[in-house]
């Protein structure tokens, strides 16, 4: 007995003829259509919607058509906002002075964008050949910490990394902590000493 | 049982030894008689399966990080919808009708009158409750569903009320999204 090959929808991973089912159902058409247009012609041919129509009342029907579409359009709505969401936020290197040579640096931001923490602070750590670790900040929300006076580096990976994911226009952000307070602190003494 | 499941969920991981996978696939086959012939494709001599333990006694076995195989505490082994759509003739089938499939694809256990009504199918014989069964929908080619029958399919056809599967794994629940 030989195996059956199963074609799956890239969209929503259900067998295509589950799509209308799924919370995604037009951008799963669309698929259907630019990679498997018999397929395609298969399952949403006007004869093959007209067969499609089953015992159920049409009431029902109608009724089940009415709520998936509600669904669907919420759906779509939700990842639209997603996006915006990932368009708008930036990500943070910041650069904290830990003794007077030795620096470290800490990347935060990243949790909108599906990276996973974990593998990406096993990369870095590597990569850079430092101490990496992943730390809960004060707002609960996870940073990683890289060992060294990389921020340059950092950056170029990261950048690297969004435009991978098709997010280019997302700004990285860099700080350096520790001269903005010093700066900030000399100026205070200076005005001390003026008085 | 996987509608919601994610990766915390996952305790340990370990290969299993031979004589256990040995065991695992008399198992199968002596629950699913049909498997037979094509068991040692499913799961090669020389293959390794993986053992993932996960939250409330669930086992899940895997071969090349695709997940074949699970089971409830020591219940029956069940397919994953995948090996269901390679080998559908394997597994007693049954059919729900088509308002039913939104239901089943959110999880729901199934009542008797989505099996039993005209777009509905049950097997000619019977089948005791507690056996596994692959569920497939009125116009469909595919399975969506896997479920164990609470009431035994006689009892299904005669009583025609209430629950009459209880749904284990479906179409876009935890399992089916886990990707290793």
């Amino acid at each position: 007995m030989e195996a059956k090959q199963v074609l799956y929808c890239d969209v929503c991973t259900f067998p295509p003829e589950y799509c209308e089912f799924g919370l995604s159902f037009n951008r799963c058409k669309e698929w259907l259509q630019a990679n498997h247009s018999d397929l395609f012609n298969k399952l949403y041919s006007e004869e093959a919607l007209a067969n499609a129509t089953s015992t159920l009342s049409i009431e029902k029907e109608a009724a089940i058509t009415q709520d998936l579409a509600k669904k669907q359009q919420k759906e779509e709505a939700r990842i639209e906002r997603e996006l915006a969401k990932k368009l708008s936020s930036k990500v943070t290197i910041k650069r904290i002075e830990r003794n007077k040579r030795k620096h470290i640096i800490s990347i935060s931001g990243l949790e909108v964008f599906d990276i996973e923490l974990k593998k990406l602070s096993k990369q870095l750590s590597s990569k850079f050949a430092t101490g990496c670790s992943i730390t809960k900040t004060a707002d609960k929300k996870e940073e990683i910490l890289v060992q060294g006076d990389l921020s340059e580096e950092a950056k170029e990976f990261i950048e690297k990394l969004l435009q991978e994911k098709g997010l280019d226009e997302v700004k990285v952000e860099q700080i350096d902590d520790k001269k903005i307070k010093k700066k900030v602190e000399q100026i205070e003494e200076k005005k001390t000493k003026k008085k | 049982m996987f509608k919601k499941f994610t990766k915390e969920d996952i305790h340990s991981r370990s290969n299993i030894k031979s004589s256990a996978q040995r065991g695992l696939k008399s198992n199968f086959v002596g629950q699913f008689e049909d498997l037979e012939p094509i068991i040692d494709t499913i799961i090669p001599k020389k293959s390794q399966v993986i053992l993932i333990k996960c939250e409330d006694r669930i086992q899940l076995y895997s071969i090349d990080n695709e997940v074949v195989l699970f089971q409830h505490f020591d219940s029956n082994l069940m397919p994953h919808l995948r090996l269901v759509h390679q080998y559908p003739e394997c597994f007693p089938r049954v059919q729900v009708d088509r308002g039913a499939i939104k239901f089943v694809l959110s999880g729901a256990n199934i009542m008797c009158p989505g099996l039993t009504s005209a777009g509905g199918q049950l097997p000619e014989e019977n089948l005791d409750e507690g056996s596994i069964v692959t569920v497939y929908a009125e116009g469909k080619e595919h399975a969506l569903a896997i479920g164990k029958l609470i009431m035994s399919v006689d009892d299904i056809k005669s009583k025609n009320k209430g629950h009459g599967i209880e749904l284990v794994h479906f179409l876009g629940d935890g399992l089916w999204n886990m990707r290793e």
